[in-house]
């Protein structure tokens, strides 16, 4: 369950009926940029990895079959908020701008851009000569109409907010777009991703909600809807006539299959040739002959991170010298290895390492639990009547982690917790609570003690919504009250600045304070682990993952196992 | 007869609607919301986003209001159209699944019928025998074994080893190219494991009423009297034990009908089958009311009806039944 990836600054792993998620693979090649990126460690253990090197041309042909745990719901990509959904649209539609090999932000549908009055006006020169998949040319009529259909108030839509920032949006041209924000909003150039362009000429006057297009959608991308059988598959083809040259592979198939198990069982049998693995699979499960001739692994840091989230309203969190206790008294590296089988790193802030605004120089918690304990002291907490069990004022240090049902990862994390912390005198319980009432009677509510949850990350730094003191009220997401000054004055300067290296200044000092005060003990970045059929050339890991140029993959021929289709142009 | 049929649908009308009542206050009280998907923790959502979501799902109108527009369009028999972001009619998603469920669930009935019912009836003519005692045992080790196992383990065995099965979904990726014949083979192969499975772990029930039933009967003075008659024990057994121990097993199966829609959860998402399980499921988990309501009322119509049915047969049976019990 759903959890899903898909926005561009962070957003909640959630992961109810979706074990796992975040192993999942995306291959959203960019929702508003999102997608499911990994570090630049991003790396392959099979020396065939470096695929086109292996001396064969690229052909037409062939299909790829990806496995997914669950079904999409909705084509339009402003209209859907799960990945499986984005996987497939990313696929059809274009954005504006897009996230480049090196996370560079690029032009799209846009050829190019310009940032004027101190960032308040962006003007898009459009690609000339796109055209949709129907055959109509795209203009920026497109644009204007995609802009008016996400801000409509009866469009329902999760992702509205950065463009109700826009004061006016304008067609200049038949191929100039210009928006105009209230006040500078530096990610505002990384929202105009592939949620917002539609196809005027096929909505126009419609409910864009309950438009058949949700179902056989018409984009400018690579690929064309074919078929959709319900709760079975969907089926792409190549667009011959995409922009940037037809796609190699004729056909992309999405299964959907929602019990991983049984997705591995078709992974070996060759009825699938491409899924996310969980770590048992990637260590125990594809180590043999036939899993390194026919499959090739890959690892990159997925897009997300855990922590352990402390409600600072409790008396005994508030003390900070406690919370850098209990991240001294967590052993990051042992939950790695056992939970993650180590296929992770040690997260130290709210940002995946290996981006830009990654601060890799920020305070440690190396696990030490001689100094938690005298942290512990010095706030107070001492085991004075011998139970075993540190206490002050005569109240023993308990206290209880809600966590969600149906995220396993999650609650043998907290067990692992749990033990680390009995052995230096607190008592921590453990609530595993379904979703729904988790977060409505929970966490909407602050009413917890801690809380282990992860939020999705992306390539844009600002986090506003999770660390600034105006995001601390009723279902807002700075649920565990974090209030700190000179956080808030940054988050907002982070917010107005364009300029990169004042950015960089400006969000590597937000994670030195987030490191000292520790509202969160920020636990591990977990890695996306995808298995692809080794028929498949053209992969070229990067940050952002490997789907990121799908377009661009190829079997070669003699290699290719589906027969060819017949395209009509 | 008439009069008893009249009264007998009546007391069905308020009951059905007294049904749905309670079905739609009971998953509203279910904490969350059909917008969770989209809003919880989401950092783009701001209250007023939350807000138009609210009312764009009309969920801002009390409770009562909404059971009568659902019921006034369920009158003109529209389920309305399903939350999930496809909104689509929930009649549509009904369509799509329920005859791939319904198909299944008959086979595997079918094959438990035909199973349990000479394994119990065997059992009881043979009781306590060394082969009564090993079928108990075959019908309890399929009744308790984890099936999701049991599953993957066939799936191990007869699709990766021996390859002779496909492991999941319905049709194959090239099954539009098929011939007609290629198609019923393609759809038959994977179905066996499913149906196979699913009949395994239901054969104790059913074999161990039969069994009771069968016993009950041997004890009846009409079989001693067919004995002393001089009938052989086969004749006794099958032809007059077997016929009387089948009629409270065809009550049983009368009132499994219900069951044969809702399907398996368990065996639709270990072998993907897009079936009204997995439908009803995910509708529960993202709080999609109309689905969740639609597949309530239909689930609440079959079993009226076979209520209703079970009973037209014992009435005419027993007269004693369409008399009210004066008779």
């Amino acid at each position: 369950m759903r959890d899903r990836d898909r926005d561009l600054r962070q957003r909640f792993l959630r992961s109810q009926n979706l074990p796992l998620v975040f192993f999942s693979l995306s291959l959203s090649l960019s929702l508003a940029l999102g997608g499911c990126g990994g570090s630049k460690k991003a790396e392959t253990k099979d020396p065939k990895g470096q695929a086109s090197a292996a001396g064969h041309q690229p052909t037409y042909g062939d299909t790829v079959v990806e496995g997914s745990i669950g079904e999409a719901t909705n084509l339009i990509p402003m209209l859907a908020s799960d990945s499986a959904s984005h996987e497939i649209s990313g696929l059809i539609f274009n954005g504006l701008v897009k996230y480049d090999k090196d996370v560079k932000l690029v032009g799209d549908l846009a050829e190019s851009w310009e940032v004027s009055q101190g960032g308040l006006q962006i003007t898009f020169k459009l690609r000339r000569g796109v055209t949709w998949q129907d055959g109509r040319p795209f203009t920026v009529k497109d644009v204007l109409f995609g802009f008016q259909t996400i801000t409509n108030p009866n469009t329902p839509t999760a992702y509205a907010e950065d463009f109700r920032q826009v004061k006016k949006a304008e067609a200049i041209d038949d191929y100039t777009f210009r928006v105009t924000y209230e006040k500078p909003f530096a990610p505002a150039l990384t929202s105009w991703g592939n949620l917002v362009v539609l196809p005027k000429h096929l909505l126009e006057g419609k409910d864009v909600a309950k438009s058949e297009l949700g179902r056989r959608p018409v984009g400018t991308g690579p690929y064309r809807f074919r078929e959709w059988i319900s709760r079975d598959r969907v089926i792409l083809e190549a667009n011959p006539n995409y922009f940037e040259g037809r796609p190699y592979l004729d056909r992309y198939v999405v299964r959907v299959i929602p019990d991983l198990a049984t997705m591995f069982l078709e992974l070996k049998a060759g009825g699938v040739d491409l899924m996310g693995l969980t770590p048992i699979q990637y260590k125990r499960q594809t180590d043999d002959r036939f899993f390194r001739e026919d499959y090739r692994k890959y690892r990159y840091l997925a897009n997300a991170y855990t922590y352990l989230g402390y409600n600072l309203l409790e008396p005994k969190f508030k003390d900070k010298r406690v919370r850098q206790a209990l991240s001294y008294a967590i052993d990051k590296e042992e939950i790695i290895k056992v939970v993650l089988l180590g296929l992770g790193v040690p997260a130290t802030g709210p940002y995946k390492p290996g981006l830009w605004f990654y601060n890799p120089d920020v305070k440690k918690y190396p696990f030490d639990p001689d100094r938690a304990l005298a942290l512990l002291k010095e706030a107070g907490w001492e085991d004075r009547d011998g139970d075993g069990i540190l206490d002050k004022d005569g109240e023993p240090f308990e206290f209880t982690v809600v966590t969600n049902e149906g995220n396993p990862v999650r609650q043998r994390t907290a067990v692992v917790i749990q033990e680390r912390l009995k052995k230096i005198g607190i008592r921590m319980k453990i609530r595993v609570i379904e979703w729904s009432a988790f977060i409505n009677e929970f966490i909407d509510k602050k009413d917890f003690e801690a809380t282990i949850l992860g939020w999705t990350t992306g390539f844009e730094p600002d986090q506003y919504d999770i660390w600034h003191s105006s995001k601390t009220g009723k279902k807002e997401l700075n649920f565990i009250s974090f209030k700190n000054s000179e956080v808030d004055e940054l988050l907002e300067k982070g917010r107005r600045t364009f300029d990169q290296e004042k950015r960089k200044a400006i969000y590597f000092r937000l994670q030195e304070i987030l490191a000292e005060e520790q509202p969160y003990t920020f636990l591990y970045v977990p890695e996306a682990l995808p298995i692809v059929h080794s028929r498949v050339y053209g992969i070229e890991p990067s940050a952002l993952g490997i789907s990121y140029n799908f377009y661009r993959w190829y079997v070669p021929q003699g290699l290719q196992r589906y027969d060819r289709l017949a395209l009509a142009p | 007869m008439l009069s008893y049929l009249i009264r007998r649908i009546l007391t069905l009308i308020p009951l059905f609607f007294g049904i749905t009542l309670i079905s739609f206050v009971v998953i509203h009280l279910a904490p969350g919301s059909p917008i969770d998907v989209l809003a919880d923790l989401n950092p783009k959502m701001t209250a007023e986003a939350k807000q138009r979501l609210i009312s764009y799902y009309g969920l801002d109108k009390p409770l009562h209001e909404r059971y009568f527009q659902w019921l006034r369009r369920f009158v003109a028999l529209d389920f309305g159209v399903s939350f999930s972001p496809d909104r689509r009619p929930v009649m549509d998603k009904i369509k799509e699944t329920l005859p791939i469920t319904i198909f299944i669930e008959l086979l595997s009935f079918l094959l438990i019928l035909v199973i349990a019912v000479p394994i119990g009836a065997y059992s009881a003519s043979h009781p306590y025998s060394p082969f009564d005692k090993s079928l108990t045992l075959f019908v309890y080790v399929g009744f308790s074994m984890p099936t999701f196992w049991l599953a993957l383990l066939a799936l191990i065995f007869f699709s990766v080893q021996l390859e002779w099965l496909p492991i999941s979904g319905l049709r194959s990726l090239d099954y539009a190219r098929l011939s007609f014949p290629g198609k019923i083979w393609d759809i038959t192969s994977h179905l066996v494991l499913p149906v196979l499975l699913s009949a395994f772990s239901g054969l104790a029930g059913l074999s161990r009423y039969m069994r009771g039933s069968m016993l009950e009967v041997m004890r009846q003075e009409y079989i001693t009297a067919a004995r002393s008659k001089g009938l052989s024990e086969r004749e006794v057994v099958y032809k007059h034990a077997l016929r009387n121990a089948l009629l409270p097993v065809v009550t049983i199966l009368g009132l499994s009908v219900p069951s044969l829609i809702g399907g398996s959860v368990i065996f639709e998402q270990i072998f993907a089958i897009p079936g009204m399980g997995r439908l009803f499921y995910t509708g529960v988990m993202s709080r999609d009311y109309p689905l969740v309501m639609g597949i309530l009322t239909i689930g609440a119509l079959l079993t009226l009806l076979g209520n209703l049915l079970a009973d037209i047969s014992y009435a005419l049976v027993d007269p004693r039944i369409r008399t009210g019990g004066k008779g």
